[in-house]
């Protein structure tokens, strides 16, 4: 039984710009295949459940979280993780404006916000708000996170 | 330096993803541990089979909890896994190791348990009665240290007393007197990063944990106690943590670490919680019931306090035990008040056991203590805020355990209050009618906290040269989100005169090399961490003068340093630069002298005592921070929901170190409060089962659901702190739930003494529902 439980399969995914081998489970989700195979441990585990977006990623210009997406959906798929972005405006607002803390949910914060500004280059606040509740950080108050948001795109609430 | 807003030294690592905590760190030897838990929180266990589990290939051991010694901090109730009985829901009964996670669950389902299941204590009230069931019938032969006072044969853990003053006296002068009774459940930190921790032992007995804590030298000085291990034999490591709030400062999953490893001949095992685990199964945020009843005269000057607390401490001791003394010792709200009587009683309940939640019991018994004090307002028909403001705490006074206050060691309350007055415009008025169905209210909280730490507990810094005469710092404090680190930093900066980038802070622990912070708790880390800081820089201080003067044939004290240099102070063009002796001197023919300048550094409070048993009378700890607190709602009286539009807080700080991170701190802490006040809780069925242990469930404030935050502090200094700085860490978090309790009651006209405020209790208060 055991051995069928761990029967891996080959796939190639699209990560940072990379092309990755990997021999996985057809169960695994994306955000073990990120930490536990490649390495890529800034996507991080809060709930496995979709619950508290920690582990948001950037599929296809889309934040996914990737604690419940299977890897095989990833396939054909650009993929990227905080560990793909680099001196964003954004990442740099966050240090300014002092918008973490412990660090944990930055990572998640940062990749939603920024799929966010890809679609919405101007956010009203309804928008901004919609987007980021579904990501939990329990070290700020948020308001230091809405400041780093508003600085990116350039004007007040 | 000091006081400037310097963003955190990890500051890029933390936005790029390469910052690492406990869970990132894994290797391909590394087996893992999934954890068979129970789903009744009271049973006796009648068997636990285990083989079907040791049979899957890819399971290397399965290990149960018999011969185990018993844990806990102050109280030794815990087996680390239960083995005959079960106490709480999601209480360890297995461990199965195997080679990968997903093997490792699929072998914790498959160890079967046969239950027998017993009657549930579900609060402390139901633990107190004559006929309750007891959880713990050997209370008596527990082992325990100083201050624990249980009561075998009873669920009374332990048991605090506040004797102060003449209560008598107290009650005939007192003309007005209210009495309110207090009740919540326990929660949950839910820090976005699960617990984790790794363990290994070395062929040479070395017992090596990795482990997600806000305290690896209590890890270390537990497990040698529990295990009969050598301090030396035992080394822990913790990277960065991914938020504690107190719930990492209890040693548990190291423990089972530590037994996984053991188990398959020390090989390096990993558990990592899975947010349900870390809700049921590690210890979370304790509960309480309360009466408070006070008396004062016609014109509102408090004369009397007595005091019931019951806390719902789980169904181990380990921290609820200090936690119960804690809420003992600043068991009223920041007042003058002569006559005193508290009993605070550390309860067992078939609910998952404590640790300490940010505030350490000081939000819990201020939501009492600030209701009842909003409640003996109304009745005098006095302003809330006079109220207090006339009784705050001055220099002068006594506090509950009966130390004579100073300004360095109480700052200056009515200085807070009266910021807030201003801030908040309370002079508006306490409610505004919107329309026929909104109305917006003010409520207001005072605050005070000390730390009840141990008299002994110490702080140790190293400093040591880099060649270009850069700094390496190293110390004990976690970095769990404060900024301790980078404010260590400024505060060397500042000694040394020198660039706070030249100051390489390492923020991992790993106490084989690094010198022993008691624990990151009780916002202490800034005070103690910051003059072993300040001890090792006078260390460097003295070796780099003693060097100098003999190269630039000067006495030693008329050489200061600063500015990379040591330079002669009436002739500062005479110096040699730093980076010329770190390493030692070398004379132009090659013989050299000295060597790396290490500094070392330590800090311990002094003045600490023991409680007395029967009175409490003695010095809790160092100082008492103090402020004022207001949140302003908009609450809609047909349906009783309501926005929280505005929460301030005024703090006395004692002095500022880094404005930007000290607000943050103060306002992280007024959100995690809102939260605990306004939605969180678990939620208990007839049996002691908790129906929401995951965050779609347990559901923490979003982004979108703050309200406008406004921080603003006041600066009495205490003495022997860095520069001033009280403490701040945990602050801002202590009135929300009072402050917010008492705006929701004003809207309502009608007493709301239960948490959380969610407005079907509103409606179920206002209406009888």
């Amino acid at each position: 039984m055991a051995q069928s439980l761990v029967k891996k399969i080959g796939v190639s995914l699209e990560i940072n710009g990379e092309q990755r081998q990997v021999e996985i489970r057809p169960a695994d989700t994306l955000l073990y295949v990120l930490r536990n195979y490649l390495g890529l441990t800034g996507a991080k585990p809060g709930c496995l459940n979709g619950d508290c977006g920690a582990c948001s990623v950037i599929v296809n210009e889309k934040v996914y979280k990737s604690c419940i997406m299977l890897a095989v959906e990833a396939v054909e798929s650009k993929v990227t993780s905080i560990e793909g972005l680099s001196d964003s405006p954004i990442q740099k607002a966050f240090v300014e404006h002092f918008a973490f803390q412990c660090g944990y949910c930055t990572p998640g914060f940062i990749m939603n916000t920024h799929a966010m500004l890809l679609h919405e280059p101007h956010p009203t606040y309804e928008t901004i708000k919609e987007w980021l509740s579904s990501n939990i950080c329990r070290c700020t108050s948020y308001q230091e996170i809405e400041d780093a948001v508003f600085s990116v795109i350039g004007r007040d609430k | 330096m000091i006081g400037k807003g310097i963003p955190r030294k990890e500051s890029l690592d933390k936005v790029t993803g390469y910052a690492k905590y406990t869970a990132d760190y894994e290797t391909p030897d590394m087996l893992h541990a999934g954890l068979v838990i129970s789903p009744h929180a009271h049973a006796i266990i009648k068997q636990i089979d285990i083989s079907g589990a040791v049979k899957m290939p890819g399971v290397r051991a399965v290990v149960k909890g018999e011969n185990l010694p018993l844990t806990g901090e102050e109280l030794s109730d815990r087996p680390p896994i239960a083995y005959d009985r079960v106490r709480f829901h999601g209480e360890v009964i297995a461990i199965v190791v195997a080679d990968t996670p997903y093997l490792a669950e699929r072998g914790a389902a498959m160890v079967k348990v046969q239950y027998e299941l017993l009657p549930v204590v579900n609060s402390p009230s139901e633990a107190l009665r004559q006929d309750a069931p007891l959880l713990h019938p050997n209370l008596g032969e527990y082992k325990k240290i100083q201050m624990v006072y249980p009561v075998p044969g009873t669920n009374i853990a332990t048991l605090t007393k506040i004797r102060k003053g003449n209560m008598k006296k107290g009650w005939d002068e007192s003309k007005v007197v209210v009495e309110e009774k207090f009740a919540f459940r326990p929660s949950d930190h839910a820090a976005m990063e699960t617990r984790c921790s790794f363990a290994q032992i070395h062929p040479n007995g070395t017992i090596e944990i990795t482990s997600s804590s806000q305290a690896p030298f209590l890890i270390k000085r537990l497990i040698g106690q529990y295990f009969n291990i050598p301090p030396g034999y035992i080394r822990v490591n913790t990277p960065l943590v991914g938020g504690a709030y107190g719930g990492k400062s209890s040693t548990q999953l190291e423990i089972l670490a530590y037994l996984a490893s053991k188990a398959v001949g020390g090989r390096l095992v990993k558990i990592l919680n899975t947010r349900e685990q870390d809700m049921l199964t590690s210890p979370g945020h304790i509960g309480l019931e309360a009466i408070v009843k006070i008396g004062s005269t016609n014109d509102g000057n408090l004369k009397v306090a007595e005091l019931l607390y019951f806390w719902d401490g789980g169904a181990y001791s380990d921290k609820s035990i200090d936690l119960s003394r804690a809420g003992a010792v600043d068991c009223t709200g920041p007042y003058n008040i002569e006559n005193i009587w508290c009993d605070s009683l550390c309860m067992y309940t078939n609910h998952p056991y404590a640790a300490p939640f940010r505030g350490f019991a000081h939000s819990e018994v201020l939501f009492a203590f600030e209701r009842t004090m909003d409640v003996l307002a109304k009745k005098l028909n006095m302003d809330p805020l006079e109220l207090r403001y006339k009784n705050a705490i001055l220099p002068g006074h006594t506090n509950p355990t009966q130390v004579r206050l100073t300004s360095s060691t109480v700052g200056n309350l009515p200085k807070c209050i009266k910021k807030l007055k201003e801030i908040f415009n309370w002079e508006e008025g306490q409610l505004i009618e919107l329309d026929d169905e909104r109305v917006r209210a003010k409520g207001i909280s005072c605050i005070w906290k000390n730390s009840t730490i141990d008299p002994d507990a110490s702080s140790g810094v190293i400093l040591s040269y880099n060649t270009d005469g850069s700094i390496n710092l190293i110390s004990g404090v976690i970095e769990i989100g404060t900024g301790t680190k980078t404010v260590l930093a400024q505060i060397l900066a500042e000694k040394l005169k020198m660039d706070i980038n030249d100051i390489h802070v390492q923020m991992e622990v790993d106490t084989l090399n690094t010198p022993e912070h008691w624990k990151t708790v009780a916002s202490r880390g800034t005070f103690m961490a910051g003059r072993a800081v300040l001890a090792a820089a006078e260390d460097v201080i003295h070796q780099l003068k003693s060097l100098a003067s003999f190269i630039l044939r000067t006495r030693v004290d008329d050489l200061e340093v600063g500015y990379g240099k040591v330079y002669v102070k009436s002739d500062s063009k005479k110096y040699i630069p730093i980076k010329d002796i770190a390493y030692g001197y070398s004379f132009p023919n090659g013989n050299a002298i000295g060597g790396q300048i290490i500094g070392r550094g330590h800090y311990m409070f002094s003045g600490i005592t023991y409680l007395d048993k029967e009175t409490g009378a003695g010095n809790p700890g160092p100082e008492w921070a103090v402020g004022a607190q207001g949140v302003e709602v908009e609450l809609n009286r047909r349906d009783y929901t309501y926005r929280i539009v505005r929460a301030v807080s005024v703090i006395d700080a004692g002095k500022v170190l880094n404005e930007k991170m000290a607000v943050g701190q103060v306002m992280g802490a007024m959100s995690m409060g809102l939260s605990f006040a306004g939605r969180e809780t678990f939620r208990f069925d007839s049996k002691g089962i908790v129906l929401n242990p995951q965050l779609r469930t347990y559901r923490p404030i979003r982004f979108g659901e703050h309200p406008i935050y406004e921080v603003a502090f006041v600066e009495t200094p205490v003495k022997d702190a860095p520069y001033g700085a009280r403490g701040l860490g945990e602050q801002g978090l202590l009135g929300m739930p009072a402050a917010l309790g008492n705006s929701l009651s004003a809207a309502l006209t009608v007493n709301i003494n239960y948490l959380p405020l969610i407005p079907e209790l509103l409606w179920k208060v206002k209406e009888g529902g």
